[in-house]
């Protein structure tokens, strides 16, 4: 990436490979301001490589038990790192370093989040999230831990 | 009742508006509780070790067994729609129950290993008692068998003679479809009242895997 901070790209991925979520974020740490720095055409390349990525995740799934699988794919610079919970849903964060432990704690955060929007009777699964609350509290959690 | 325990409040706060409707929340001000806290500040395990009445489930149960009676042409279709609601529950209390184990959580990989989950993990959750016994069928390599002696769900439902058929424990199926489902091994769960001479009510859930699973099973893990 150009600039010193790091952007990512995060996306909740249901169980028939839609999607339900996605955020771009910058990083906080190293005095950056949260703001993604994506170039115009990496942006739908993002989606691409998180897409391609989940070919990597069907397989790597049935060789562990762990629900956070760490990093699954890497294309050029971009990392991806994968979260599957028990209802086969897909958390997908991209980035351009390795840094295992702050991407767990991000993704426990998220699980966490996911869980509670599971929990509302008119939510089912596979529905794209539109809360604006969720959207709010995963950019919280992106700032406390990437 | 206390606003806090009310079952209505995430409901009313857990989704928020889609743009389409954002000015009339504006104006009746329906979807948003007055304290403004929604279903993301409330903690999962609020309710983790509370204990539900069993005649208020008796009688919510009964209701919606009564329901959906009144919208099916027959027994199986009856039981489909009792499957149905609870698969809906299953899907949910999968990820609660793996929420709630943190970081110990495991995805189940293999046929053995989800099905001691269901019995007990998923059992005890649910009934506070592991399920009575996890058998294999003998005859056929993709069917299994747990069974409850006295499933709770139908301690209080009394089934009419000319409806033999009906196990209103179907709802506890469908919880177990769920299940399997999230974890990728798709199946079909039955259930079916099989009496014996202790146990009046004991009911057999029948779990069908789709061969697609115990094909998976045979390349990754060897004939087992």
């Amino acid at each position: 990436m150009a600039g010193s901070t790091t952007s990512y790209y995060f996306v909740i991925i249901g169980t028939k490979d839609n999607p339900l979520y996605e955020a771009e974020f910058g990083t906080f740490k190293q005095g950056g301001d949260g703001v993604p720095k994506f170039r115009e055409e990496q942006r739908h390349m993002n989606q691409f490589i998180a897409h391609s990525s989940l070919d990597c995740i069907e397989d790597l799934q049935w060789a562990s038990k762990e629900m956070y699988l760490k990093t699954v794919d890497k294309f050029n610079n971009t990392w991806v790192s994968c979260f599957l919970t028990g209802g086969n849903i897909k958390f997908l964060l991209l980035h351009d370093a390795r840094s295992d432990e702050p991407i767990r704690q991000f993704f426990t955060d998220v699980y966490d989040l996911y869980c509670k929007t599971l929990m509302n009777p008119f939510y089912e699964v596979n529905m794209a999230i539109r809360s604006q609350t969720f959207d709010q509290k995963i950019k919280a959690a992106a700032k406390k831990y990437l | 009742m206390n606003r806090d325990t009310s079952p209505f409040r995430p409901a009313s706060t857990g989704a928020s508006p889609t743009p389409k409707h954002a000015s009339l929340t504006a104006s009746t001000n329906l979807r948003y509780s007055l304290t403004r806290k929604s279903i993301y500040d409330r903690h999962l395990n609020r309710t983790k070790t509370s204990e539900l009445s069993k005649s208020a489930f008796a009688f919510l149960f009964g209701e919606m067994v009564q329901h959906a009676q009144k919208k099916v042409y027959g027994v199986q279709d009856l039981e489909k729609k009792l499957n149905q609601h609870g698969y809906a529950v299953g899907q949910r209390f999968l990820e609660l129950l793996l929420w709630r184990e943190g970081r110990t959580a495991k995805r189940e990989t293999r046929i053995l290993g989800i099905l001691q989950f269901i019995s007990h993990s998923l059992y005890r959750a649910i009934f506070q008692k592991p399920a009575d016994t996890l058998e294999k069928v003998r005859e056929n390599e993709d069917e299994y068998m747990i069974s409850d002696n006295d499933p709770l769900v139908n301690s209080y439902i009394s089934v009419p003679k000319e409806m033999s058929q009906l196990n209103c424990a179907a709802f506890i199926a469908g919880i177990i479809e769920a299940v399997l489902d999230g974890h990728c091994f798709p199946a079909k769960v039955t259930a079916h009242t099989a009496p014996s001479d202790m146990w009046p009510g004991r009911t057999v859930f029948l779990i069908k895997f789709e061969p697609e699973v115990l094909e998976r099973e045979g390349l990754r893990h060897g004939s087992t």
